[in-house]
C-alpha cells in the first residue's frame, strides 16, 4: 500500500535557502553567476510595454473611420504628448477644423481605418526585482533571473498578508503562549521583524503599523481582528499583494493559539539577525506558505556538507512524529504519534476515517483523523 | 491513438487525472453487459519532483491492476494493450483502450469576449463552460469598464486561450474590430510557457474575420471558426467547443509536464474534465428524455451542470462553475458572500460566532482535514446548503433562453408575455438531480445527502435524488465519446446511487395547515396519510423497489399537475427512500433564531440525519 504523506511546516535552524528570483518579462540581469548579493540589491529589471489608451478619434471628431488616418498630425510610431493636438480635421473649404488634444503622452501604436480608434502607448513601467535573501549567486538565467543561495534559519508560517518585507529580528514577547498585546510594541521596533507569542489582537497590528514595524510574527489572530485590518472578509487564501503598512504572519492558525515552542525558541536564538519575511500565501494546488529567512553569519555560516535544501515540511508518520493537531475539538495541541491504528474508525461526526493516536505535552492521549494533524518542524 | 471496434473492446482502462489525485477505474464486459469493477488512485505528479503526469496515471493503473488481479502495467511503465488472454497459470492481462480527462494545473482557463454582454458575449462564455473551461472574464462593448480598463483587464489576466465573438453573419463589424482592438495591444500572455503563442478563436461575424485577423500580429496564434451567433434566434457552439478541445490538446496540455506521452496514450483525445462530465448528463438527459440537473461540489469551485428543454422543445445544455464557492479553498468566500446568519440558520444547535468563524478560516489555510465531531460535520453540512444553493442561483440565472431574439406576439399573449433571457431551469421540470463532491459524495449518511439537496435546490414535483458513487461521471464522459453504450451501462448501473425520489409541493401557507394528502401504494409500503405545512417526512423505499403515489394537494399547491391538481406517479426509491416534502416552496425558515432551530431540529429528526 502506499504510504501517506502528511503535509507539516519547515521550521529548521540550518538549511540552504535557494531564491528563484524572476522577471515577468524577458529583460537584464543585473549579476552574475558567484556574485554576493545583499537581500535588497536590485539582480534584474525589465519594463512592461506602457498602459495602451484607446481614442476613438472618428466619434471624437465626427469622422468616418476610413478618414482618421489621414486627419492624425503624427504617424504611426511616433510620439505625442499630452496637450499636444493628435488630429485636426480638414474643416469645409479649410474652415471649422476641428482638433483634438491628447490627454495621454506616449507613442502612436495603431490608427484604425475600420473603427477610427487610435492606440497610444504610455511610458514603460520599470520591474525591478530583488536578491530577497543576502547569499551567492547560484545561477544567472540570461534574460530571465537568477537564482540566490544562502545558508539560513528557516520559519514557514501557516498564514500572512503583505509582500517581502525586511529588518532585524525583534522579540516582543518572552514567552510562546503570552498574547502578542499591543502595549509590547515600542517606537524601536521601528523597521524591525517583530515576533510576538499567543494571539496577536488586531490594535497591536495598527500599533506597529504606527511605529513603522516591517512585520509581526505571531501564533494566531482573530478572523474578527484580520477583517478589521483588511478592511474586508478575505475569501480565498491568496494573498501578498496587500498594502496594510506591514507584512503579517501567523505560525499557527486563527484563534487563540501560542506559538510552537520549537519556532519560538528559533526565532528568539536569532533576535537582532537581520531578516528578509514575506507573507504571500496562496492555497491551492501548488501551495506557498509565508516564510521568514533569516541568514547564518559568521562563524555559523561556515560551510557545511549536506544541508537539507526542501523548503517544505512534511513527511511520512511513524511513531514518535512531533505533530500539531490542526481541527477542532483539539486543534493547537501539540504531541507525538503514539499509535497508528491500519483499520478506519468511526469518529463522532459518523464518517470512517484512518485514525492516529497523539500523546500530548499534557499527558493526555487523543485519538484523531490522520488529516487533521501536520508534522512539526524537519 | 489506436482506431477500435467497439464490438470488441472487453476492457476499459480509464484516469481522471485531477489537482492532486490521479482516478483510474476498469471498466469490463460482464456476462454481455458493461460494469465497473474496480478503482485505484494515486498523487497526480506535474509538479516537481517527478513533473510527468504519466508516473501519476501508471501508479492508479497499478493499483486498479493489483486490487483486479490483473497486470496493466508492464515492466518498462507502459499500459499493456491490447488484452492478453489467460494462458497456462497466467491470468488475463492489459486494456483494450486506454482513456483520460484531465483537470490538474487548475483546468483550462479562458477569457471569452463579445460585443453584447447579453447576446455574442453570453454565447460565447456558454461555448467556453460547456467545454469545460473556468472563464476569467467577460470583455464586452458594454460591460460598463472603460476602453482603457477592458485593456488593463486583459493586461493582468493570464489565460490558456481567448474566445472572441461579436455579431451576426453580416451585422456589425465596427465593433467586433474595436474587440481586437483592445486584445491586440493588451499583449495578452498565456499561463503557461512562455515560449508559445497565446490561441485566440474568433467566432463572430465572419464579415469581419480578415479584418479581424490583420489587427493581430504573430504575437497570437488565431484561428476563425463559424460564428457562435450566426443569427440572433440561434446559437451554434458545437465549432467554438470542439476548437477549444483542439487547443486544449495542442497548447494547454501539451505544455503540461508530461502531457505529451500521456495523450499519445490515450485511444480518445484527453478531456477537460468538466466537459466530460457535461457529455455523460447530456447523454443520460437523451437516452431517457429527462430533464437533469448535475452539481460538483468541490474545494474552491462548485460547477453545475443543467439539461432541460429549450423553446424550441429541444435539450439545451448549461454549466455554471461559481469559481469562489467551494468547501475549503473557499469555504470563507462562502461564509462572506451568504452571511454567517444564513449559514447557522441550518444548524440546530447554538454555536459561538466568533469561534466559527475562525473554524472556517482555519478549514481554507488547511483544506485537507476533516469534521472529527458532530457539531463540526453540521457546521459544514450547512456552509454546503449555502454553497449550492448560491451555486444554483448563479446557474438559473445564465441558464436562459436567448436574449436579443425578436418574438411576434398575438393579443393572446397580452397577458402572459416571455421575455426573451427567461431562465430554462424549472424545477417543476427537473426529473433527475445528480450530486457529486466529496461534502455531499462522503456524508456519513445518504440522509444526509438527500437533505443538503432538497434545501439547497429546492426541487418542486417528482423528482429523483441520485449521487455519484464515486466521481466517475468524467471517465464515462470520455467514455461516450468511443462507446457511447459501454458508458450508458456504466452510468446506470454502477456511477449513479439513487437515493430515492423527493415530492415536494410548491406554494405557500401557514405551518400546520393541509398541504397535500397522499396515497402510496406498492409491494413494501401501503400508506396514506396528510402532511401539514413545514413537514417533511421519510418513507422506506428501497433501491429495487418502486411505488405508486397519488398526491392531492391542497388549494394554492402544485406537485407538478398545476395549482390544487391531483397527480398519480410511479417513484423508485433508493437507499434513502420516498421523502414527501411540505415545507412549501420557496422554502423559508423562521426569522427568529429560535423558531428557527426548533423547526431544523424537527427535519433532522424526522429525516434521520443525525445519531443523537
Amino acid at each position: 500500500m502506499a504510504t501517506a504523506y502528511t503535509p507539516g511546516l519547515r521550521v529548521t535552524r540550518r538549511m540552504r535557502y535557494r531564491a528563484r528570483r524572476v522577471l515577468p518579462i524577458a529583460g537584464d540581469v543585473l549579476v552574475g553567476a558567484g556574485d554576493k548579493v545583499a537581500s535588497q540589491d536590485v539582480v534584474a529589471r525589465t519594463e512592461l510595454p506602457g498602459d495602451a489608451t484607446p481614442i476613438n478619434l472618428a466619434n471624437q471628431l465626427s469622422l468616418t473611420p476610413a478618414d482618421v488616418p489621414g486627419c492624425l498630425l503624427k504617424q504611426e510610431g511616433e510620439r505625442v504628448e499630452a496637450g499636444e493636438i493628435l488630429a485636426r480635421t480638414k474643416g469645409i473649404f479649410g474652415m471649422f477644423k476641428g482638433e483634438y488634444v491628447s490627454k495621454v503622452a506616449g507613442v502612436i501604436e495603431s490608427a484604425s481605418q475600420v473603427t477610427g480608434q487610435v492606440i497610444i502607448r504610455g511610458e514603460p513601467i520599470p520591474v525591478e526585482v530583488r536578491a530577497f535573501v543576502t547569499g551567492q549567486v547560484i545561477e544567472a538565467m540570461p534574460g530571465e533571473g537568477v537564482v540566490v543561495e544562502a545558508d539560513v534559519s528557516f520559519v514557514q508560517g501557516i498564514f500572512g498578508i503583505g509582500g517581502e518585507a525586511f529588518g532585524p529580528i525583534v522579540m516582543a514577547c518572552e514567552d510562546p503562549s503570552q498574547e502578542f498585546a499591543p502595549e509590547l510594541v515600542h517606537e524601536e521596533m521601528q523597521g524591525a521583524v517583530v515576533i510576538g507569542g499567543a494571539r496577536m489582537p488586531g490594535e497591536t497590528i495598527r500599533r506597529a503599523i504606527d511605529v513603522g514595524a516591517a512585520a509581526v510574527v505571531s501564533g494566531g489572530m482573530d478572523d474578527a481582528d484580520l477583517k478589521e485590518v483588511l478592511g474586508y472578509d478575505l475569501g480565498v487564501a491568496i494573498t501578498g499583494t496587500e498594502e496594510i503598512g506591514l507584512t503579517v504572519i501567523i505560525t499557527e492558525g486563527f484563534g487563540e493559539i501560542a506559538m510552537a515552542r520549537q519556532t519560538f525558541a528559533l526565532l528568539s536564538s536569532r533576535a537582532g539577525a537581520a531578516a528578509s519575511v514575506n507573507g504571500a500565501t496562496q492555497i491551492r494546488a501548488g501551495v506557498l506558505r509565508p516564510e521568514i529567512v533569516i541568514p547564518l553569519v559568521g562563524e555559523a555560516a561556515e560551510p557545511e556538507e549536506d544541508v537539507p535544501t526542501a523548503t517544505h515540511g512534511g513527511g511520512v508518520l511513524e511513531e514518535g512524529t512531533l505533530v500539531r493537531i490542526i481541527r477542532d475539538p483539539y486543534f493547537g495541541m501539540i504531541g507525538t504519534v503514539a499509535g497508528l491504528p491500519s483499520e478506519p474508525q468511526v469518529l463522532g461526526s459518523g464518517s470512517k476515517a484512518r485514525v492516529l493516536e497523539v500523546a500530548c505535552e499534557s499527558g493526555e492521549k487523543l485519538t484523531v483523523p490522520r488529516a487533521n494533524v501536520e508534522i512539526i518542524g524537519g | 491513438m489506436n482506431a477500435t471496434n467497439p464490438d470488441q473492446i472487453n476492457v476499459i482502462l480509464a484516469t481522471d487525472c485531477g489537482s492532486t489525485t490521479t482516478k483510474a477505474i476498469l471498466i469490463e464486459k460482464i456476462d454481455g453487459h458493461y460494469r465497473q469493477t474496480y478503482r485505484g488512485e494515486a498523487p497526480t505528479t506535474v509538479e516537481q519532483p517527478v513533473a510527468d503526469v504519466t508516473a501519476g496515471v501508471i501508479n492508479a493503473a497499478t493499483e486498479v491492476g493489483e486490487l483486479a488481479g490483473r497486470r496493466l502495467v508492464d515492466e518498462q511503465g507502459q499500459l499493456i494493450r491490447p488484452v492478453k488472454p489467460a494462458g497456462e497459470g497466467q491470468p488475463a492481462e492489459g486494456c483494450d483502450i486506454y482513456i483520460s480527462t484531465s483537470s490538474a494545473g487548475g483546468g483550462l482557463q479562458m477569457l471569452v469576449t463579445g460585443v453584447v454582454r447579453e447576446m455574442t458575449a453570453a454565447s460565447a462564455k456558454r461555448a467556453a463552460l460547456g467545454a469545460g473551461a473556468i472563464v476569467m472574464d467577460v470583455i464586452a462593448s458594454n460591460d460598463r469598464r472603460k476602453p482603457h480598463e477592458q485593456i488593463q483587464r486583459i493586461r493582468e489576466l493570464r489565460p490558456d486561450m481567448i474566445l472572441m465573438s461579436g455579431g451576426t453573419d453580416g451585422g456589425t463589424v465596427e465593433h467586433v474590430v474595436r474587440i481586437a482592438e483592445l486584445i491586440a495591444p493588451a499583449k495578452p500572455q498565456p499561463r503557461f510557457g512562455s515560449g508559445y503563442r497565446m490561441p485566440l478563436i474568433y467566432a463572430g461575424n465572419k464579415e469581419a474575420a480578415g479584418l479581424v485577423r490583420e489587427v493581430f500580429d504573430d504575437t497570437v496564434e488565431l484561428s476563425v471558426v463559424d460564428n457562435i451567433r450566426p443569427v440572433l434566434e440561434r446559437e451554434n457552439l458545437g465549432p467554438a467547443r470542439d476548437r477549444i478541445h483542439d487547443l486544449f490538446l495542442e497548447h494547454v496540455m501539451a505544455h503540461a509536464p508530461g502531457y505529451d506521452k500521456l495523450i499519445a496514450w490515450t485511444d480518445a483525445p484527453i478531456m477537460p474534465t468538466p466537459g466530460a462530465v457535461g457529455d455523460i448528463l447530456q447523454q443520460i438527459a437523451k437516452a431517457r428524455g429527462i430533464n437533469v440537473v448535475g452539481v460538483d461540489i468541490g474545494g474552491a469551485t462548485t460547477d453545475v451542470f443543467s439539461v432541460f428543454d429549450g423553446a424550441d422543445g429541444n435539450p439545451v445544455f448549461n454549466r455554471t462553475v461559481s469559481a469562489n464557492l467551494g468547501m475549503s479553498y473557499s469555504i470563507s468566500n462562502v461564509c462572506a458572500e451568504t452571511g454567517m446568519p444564513n449559514v447557522l440558520r441550518w444548524v440546530h444547535f447554538d454555536m459561538d460566532e466568533r469561534e466559527l468563524r475562525n473554524r472556517v478560516k482555519n478549514k481554507m489555510i488547511r483544506p485537507t482535514t476533516i469534521p472529527q465531531t458532530l457539531e463540526a460535520l453540521v457546521f459544514e453540512q450547512a456552509v454546503a446548503r449555502e454553497a449550492l444553493r448560491l451555486a444554483y442561483i448563479q446557474h438559473r440565472e445564465f441558464a436562459t433562453t436567448l436574449k436579443g431574439v425578436q418574438q411576434q406576439r398575438t393579443v393572446g399573449d397580452t397577458f402572459s408575455q416571455q421575455k426573451g433571457g427567461q431562465s430554462i431551469v424549472d424545477n417543476m421540470k427537473l426529473d433527475l438531480l445528480v450530486a457529486s463532491g466529496g461534502v455531499l459524495s462522503h456524508a456519513p449518511r445518504m440522509e444526509q445527502t438527500a437533505a443538503m439537496l432538497i434545501d439547497a435546490f429546492e426541487p418542486e414535483g417528482v423528482t429523483e435524488l441520485a449521487k455519484d458513487s464515486i466521481f466517475m461521471m468524467p471517465h464515462l464522459g470520455v467514455l461516450a465519446s468511443v462507446h457511447p453504450q459501454a458508458a450508458l451501462e456504466v452510468f446506470e448501473r454502477d456511477c449513479l446511487i439513487y437515493l430515492g425520489t423527493c415530492v415536494a409541493a410548491k406554494g405557500r401557507a401557514k405551518a400546520g395547515k393541509n398541504c397535500f394528502r397522499y396515497e402510496i401504494s406498492g409491494e413494501p409500503i401501503n400508506e396514506r396519510g396528510e402532511m401539514a405545512c413545514g413537514e417533511i417526512r421519510r418513507f422506506p423505499l428501497s433501491i429495487e423497489e418502486t411505488a405508486q403515489i397519488v398526491i392531492e394537494p391542497a388549494r394554492g399547491f402544485d406537485v407538478g399537475g398545476g395549482p390544487g391538481k391531483r397527480i398519480e406517479r410511479e417513484v423508485r426509491g433508493g437507499e434513502v427512500g420516498l421523502i414527501l416534502d411540505a415545507r412549501g416552496r420557496p422554502l423559508e425558515l423562521p426569522e427568529d433564531r429560535d423558531n428557527c432551530r426548533s423547526r431544523v431540529e424537527r427535519w433532522s429528526r424526522d429525516l434521520r440525519l443525525y445519531s443523537e
